[in-house]
């Protein structure tokens, strides 16, 4: 088990989110969404032109830019 | 006496849809007070009742981070409607019970909805309806609020339960947070801090929470107690900083899920599939979203939209303008020469067709834009194109806003400012709503036409081009440069969601367009018919003085003196076109007087006058005060600069469709040349919009102070940037 970056993460790749360094309101509404420690996620795809991300999280999908995604950790 | 409801919920939760059932066309949009998000109100009258219907917008939360959720909040604190029915989607329950649960805290009347009942089945997912209720504390009605299915048990439920204030729901958030909320609980009871519209533990949170509304609040009701309040708040988050490593809110928001988790694993939810398996939506989007399918498929959607919206208004906008043109000629042939029947046809009846004449663009441009955000395929080309607009400090949205402005020639900025509702960042809305005008709308096109048929016949499609390209760059870098001073700021975060794709209901899709429309009509119309009149005005008075007259009457009586009376009886009453050569000689010189006439009026008009006064300025960028004059006219739409040049160079009113004898005039006319012509394209391009799209500004950004702005700033740009061509321009040509 290694703990990597939200944004090096592969498509159909599944982890669970170790921690979440954002605050403010990107932090806000990060945690709104469920982007919070314990939570599993699938990497969805990616736009074409490989920013932003899209995710899967408790059965919906989410996007988020990859300098968002930077503050997301993630064991996989 | 009527139940007052409020629906509150996740957007994409089918919040609208259950509004739509219960009120039908019931109802009418306005804005809440000073501020641009949509307030939906609405009736509903059954068997169990009538209900005041609010509709309130869709968050995620409520905290005060985003315009939508300070409203919705403030609306259920102030208004406190007697229930406020939370609107839960149950096919996504984890993430949906997270506004929920805040609510809960709240302690107010709450039933929730658990809405798509019907999807949430198909995905094999199961949920104990009574489990759920009674572990939350509130009523729980299934429905289905496409088929209308559980509304009456909805709203029995509310007639039962109204105006009952439950106790707060209480959620424990650690040890350390309870010990300080409960250390602010004992404040602000014992001093009675903001408790008349709030429950003490919420503010307490909320204090945690670092909420800037609450916040601001304290500060204006006790500043004492605000103090103490904050400073426990702040002693407690630098405690977690060191202890945790962790900010109060974070705590507080994993907490929050804890306590739904701890729900919906006493078995009130089962799977019966793989939760994040969404089969159908799963496989569009590998295609729709594809590296290199995605794009194109983009491409032709756009394309789509755009010849929807164009092409197929292009019926009911002809019948408008038949309809007006007859009106007009009736008001003709009614009244006599003169001043009022001008006031009427150039003033009154042409103001109420240029407003009805955008009806039929505004109504086809909101059907299409809602067909693609009700599927869910408007949040995915966000997605895609989220990565080029962001360079620019613009959204993935604002792609739309673009288009129909004319990113494609010949579109309308006037839907195009509208079509940035969908965008829900403020800053990236405002960037994008000064910006489209640039885009080379249909009004536009004419004044193009006469100029490249005039200099550039030899290249008329790479000149063409070269116009899309640079209104195209001058806007995103505008957008640029407008994002990095005036509307400077952090980009708002893309954390949105991408909705399962889903057919839209035709219901919906109707309401949705009828009332955008008829908001135009009912809050633009009136402004712009004043501005109409107000522009009519400034080209006719103070018109010729006697004397002026008076040497016109001299040289048509010259002309009809010389000629026999039958001559001039043949010119009044024989058929046009099969008069003698004398007649019509004469005829031909009469009508050269009149345009003669015409254009001197003009010139002594208030825009004449105008247009004389700036030609000492105008001259560095090659206008003369004819130019100048027919661009004062293209306020009132751009495709006006054409006929009024006409009449500046006493051709009559050309038609902008026929612009060929203009043209001619043109190439020979004193100061022309390719070199002139480009430096007006230039400005025509980046000038102020018409002042149909800058009263859409105004109402579309709440303030004036937006619509002053884009005519000032676009007219100073366009200026700076065709003298800046015409000079360097004469430099390498001389």
């Amino acid at each position: 088990m290694t703990v990597i970056n939200l944004r090096e993460m592969n498509i159909d790749q599944t982890g669970t989110i170790v921690s979440v360094g954002a605050s403010g309101e990107l932090g806000r509404r990060v945690r709104d969404m469920g982007l919070i420690p314990g939570k599993q996620i699938r990497i969805q795809g990616r736009a074409p032109l490989n920013d932003p991300v899209s995710l899967r999280i408790m059965g919906f999908t989410l996007t988020l830019r990859n300098n968002e995604a930077d503050y997301i950790k993630v064991e996989v | 006496m009527s139940t007052s409801i409020a629906l509150a919920g996740n957007p994409n939760s089918g919040k609208t849809t259950l509004f739509n059932a219960l009120t039908g066309a019931r109802q009418h949009v306005g804005n809440y007070p000073g501020v641009t998000v949509e307030k939906k109100q609405g009736f509903c009258k059954t068997d169990s009742g009538e209900f005041d219907v609010v509709d309130l917008p869709g968050t995620y939360s409520l905290s005060a981070y985003s315009l939508e959720e300070v409203v919705a909040r403030d609306y259920i604190v102030n208004e406190k409607p007697s229930m406020i029915v939370n609107i839960v989607d149950a096919s996504n329950l984890e993430r949906n019970l997270y506004l929920s649960v805040q609510f809960l805290e709240m302690g107010i009347p709450v039933t929730i909805a658990l809405n798509m009942m019907d999807v949430a089945q198909k995905r094999g997912i199961e949920i104990d309806i009574e489990k759920l209720s009674i572990l939350l504390g509130v009523p729980v009605v299934p429905t289905v609020a496409r088929t209308g299915k559980g509304k009456k048990e909805l709203l029995d439920t509310i007639v039962l339960r109204k105006d009952l204030n439950p106790e707060p729901v209480h959620i424990s958030y650690g040890s350390d947070i309870d010990m300080a909320l409960d250390q602010m609980v004992d404040i602000i009871r014992s001093s009675g801090f903001l408790t008349q519209k709030y429950r003490s533990r919420w503010i307490a949170l909320k204090y945690l929470e670092n909420d800037q509304q609450i916040l601001d609040l304290g500060k204006n009701e006790n500043p004492r107690i605000a103090r103490e309040l904050e400073s426990i708040a702040k002693k407690l988050t630098s405690h977690l900083d060191v202890t945790l490593n962790a900010h109060p809110e974070g705590i507080i928001a994993d907490h929050r899920y804890g306590f739904i988790n701890s729900i919906l694993k006493q078995n009130v939810i089962t799977f019966y599939q793989d939760e994040n398996r969404l089969q159908l939506s799963d496989n569009i989007d590998k295609i729709v979203t594809n590296r290199f399918l995605g794009p194109i498929l983009m491409v032709a959607v756009i394309m789509g939209l755009y010849q929807f919206t164009f092409t197929y208004s292009e019926l009911p906008v002809g019948w408008f303008e038949n309809f007006f043109s007859r009106v007009s000629g009736m008001a003709d042939n009614a009244l006599a020469d003169g001043l009022l029947k001008s006031l009427i046809i150039s003033g009154i009846i042409d103001g109420v067709g240029g407003v009805l004449g955008f009806v039929p663009l505004i109504m086809f441009m909101f059907l299409g834009i809602s067909f693609l955000e009700d599927t869910g395929y408007l949040a995915r080309m966000s997605f895609m194109l989220d990565r080029v607009f962001r360079m620019f400090g613009l959204h993935g949205s604002s792609v739309m806003a673009f288009i129909v402005s004319g990113g494609i020639a010949g579109g309308c900025a006037v839907p195009g400012v509208m079509a940035t509702r969908t965008l829900k960042s403020p800053k990236e809305r405002l960037a994008t709503i000064l910006t489209v005008p640039f885009m080379n709308c249909g009004a536009k096109l004419p004044v193009y036409a006469l100029l490249v048929a005039a200099f550039f016949a030899e290249n008329e499609a790479q000149v063409m081009l070269l116009i899309t390209m640079i209104s195209w760059l001058g806007a995103l870098l505008v957008a640029w440069l407008l994002r990095s001073t005036v509307i400077r700021g952090a980009s708002t975060p893309f954390v949105m969601e991408l909705p399962p794709y889903r057919l839209p209901t035709l219901k919906g899709l109707l309401i949705h367009t009828w009332e955008r429309t008829w908001q135009y009509i009912k809050k633009a119309g009136t402004v712009i018919l004043g501005i109409s009149i107000l522009l009519w005005a400034m080209m006719t008075f103070p018109g010729l003085d006697d004397q002026a007259l008076k040497i016109f009457d001299t040289k048509r009586n010259a002309v009809t003196a010389s000629v026999s009376e039958n001559v001039l009886n043949e010119i009044r009453y024989a058929d046009t076109d099969n008069l003698s050569e004398q007649a019509s000689s004469v005829k031909e010189r009469l009508t050269n007087l009149d345009m003669e006439e015409a254009q001197a009026n003009l010139k002594n008009s208030i825009a004449g006058r105008i247009g004389l006064a700036l030609e000492g300025i105008t001259q560095f960028a090659g206008f003369d005060w004819r130019t100048n004059i027919s661009l004062v006219g293209g306020f009132a739409a751009k495709e006006v600069v054409v006929s009024t040049l006409g009449t500046a160079y006493s051709l009559g009113e050309v038609d902008p469709e026929e612009t060929q004898s203009l043209s001619e005039r043109l190439k020979t006319a004193e100061g022309w040349g390719p070199l002139t012509a480009f430096s007006l394209i230039i400005f025509t391009i980046f000038y102020a919009p018409c002042f149909v799209a800058v009263v859409c500004i105004a109402k579309e950004t709440g303030s004036w102070k937006w619509a002053v702005f884009s005519v000032v700033f676009n007219t100073t740009l366009a200026f700076g940037l065709s003298v800046i061509f015409y000079q360097v321009g004469s430099l390498i040509l001389t």
